[in-house]
């Protein structure tokens, strides 16, 4: 054994032995993926993506009375290259949606993503032209906090499991998430939304008869008239 | 503001309105550059502090479609004066007031940008709210409220590729 036992200490009934595996005290083995999940899961560093109220919740969470240290995620990073956790708080315009992309993948990897209250997950009571329906049609998203928005307390539950969501799939190298190639939310295009642009281009390009059509119709018209 | 000089001044084409304490003046759209140049040098209206405007689409009793609204203060005696004119598809334009106030510049732009009235002589008519790429113009009554799906017309990112 390499490991220097204290005197007095030697032998298989020495408290700083690890009785199970043979081990010193203080050693413990497990895998690398293991090792550094536990790392990366207790020092989320937050991006905070605030657009609506939802950051002022977020803020909360972040202050003493919810204290978000407790959970190694309170370092809030307003660059994006420095952050693995994007939480997204509040409705995203039309406007704002490359915006959200463009920092998403600045974003180094391993990275995760939390759509915040009901806004940024299904785009809530705005269902206007000017706000995305749900930021998940868009970007990949790991956890939807629901409300309108959400007590500090539910976004600390959905951090936790976060947590837990790296803990068991993160791996060292990140390799993940390649495998995920294909889109996991809904459809950017509802089929209603494809109806409204068929009448949009309708309306644009005013209905005219072409020359053919209208040729032939005024003898029908001459010939009905007497 | 005496009203009848006024419209004595541009030859009786305006018509007045009045409720409470708000003072309209109806001018019609060619004399508009006229009565608001007069206004500012003769009125002493030196700051223009609104440029909005109605689309009165399906508007029962409504003759003309879009009411364009000129805000108007007198910063001395705190005279407000309220100053309408109407336009009409197909290309509805009006002359820009920016040569007389300057505010004109950013709320005449976004007149332009939500219902689609050219100024003319605006020194930059852009839009103002919606992104350079949009099309129409979005308070407009026959425009969706949902939109045309331009607020779906981006890439879809995947983990994969992100």
């Amino acid at each position: 054994m390499a490991i220097a036992t204290p005197a007095g200490a030697a032998g298989s009934s020495s408290p700083f032995v690890n009785p199970q595996k043979g081990l010193p005290d203080n050693v413990f083995l497990t895998t690398l993926n293991a090792a550094s999940s536990w790392a990366r899961k207790n020092s989320l560093w937050p991006m905070p993506f605030a657009t609506a109220c939802c950051g002022i919740e977020l803020m909360a969470t972040a202050s003493s009375r919810h204290d978000l240290a407790r959970f190694g995620a309170e370092v809030m990073r307003f660059s994006p290259r420095q952050c693995d956790l994007m939480i997204v708080a509040g409705r995203v315009a039309m406007k704002m949606m490359p915006v959200l992309q463009r920092i998403w993948l600045q974003m180094p990897e391993p990275k995760w993503c939390i759509s915040m209250g009901a806004c940024a997950c299904t785009g809530g009571v705005f269902d206007t032209y000017a706000v995305v329906q749900g930021v998940d049609r868009f970007i990949p998203v790991d956890l939807y906090v629901p409300g309108c928005p959400p007590r500090p307390e539910q976004l600390i539950a959905g951090i936790m499991q976060i947590q837990e969501l790296v803990q068991r799939t993160g791996t060292m190298q990140g390799t993940e998430f390649q495998y995920r190639n294909r889109p996991t939310g809904p459809a950017p295009f509802d089929a209603d939304e494809i109806i409204r642009i068929r009448e949009g281009q309708l309306q644009l390009t005013p209905l005219e008869l072409p020359v053919s059509l209208k040729q032939a119709q005024t003898p029908t018209l001459t010939q009905a008239t007497p | 503001m005496d009203f009848a000089a006024l419209n004595e001044h541009l030859g009786g084409v305006l018509k007045s309105e009045a409720f409470r304490d708000n003072n309209r003046v109806i001018v019609p759209a060619n004399r508009l550059e006229e009565l608001m140049s007069h206004l500012k040098h003769v009125g002493g209206f030196d700051f223009l502090s609104d440029v909005t405007c109605v689309d009165y689409l399906e508007y029962p009793g409504a003759t003309d479609r879009f009411g364009v609204v000129y805000v108007l203060v007198n910063t001395a005696t705190r005279e407000r004066l309220i100053v309408k004119t109407f336009v009409n598809d197909p290309a509805p334009k009006l002359p820009s007031m920016y040569s007389l106030w300057k505010t004109a510049d950013w709320t005449e732009r976004e007149v332009y940008d939500l219902f689609g009235i050219h100024f003319t002589g605006h020194p930059n008519l852009q839009r103002i709210l919606c992104p350079p790429e949009f099309e129409s113009h979005a308070l407009r009554k026959d425009y969706p409220l949902k939109g045309r799906g331009e607020r779906h017309n981006f890439p879809v990112i995947t983990r994969a590729e992100s």
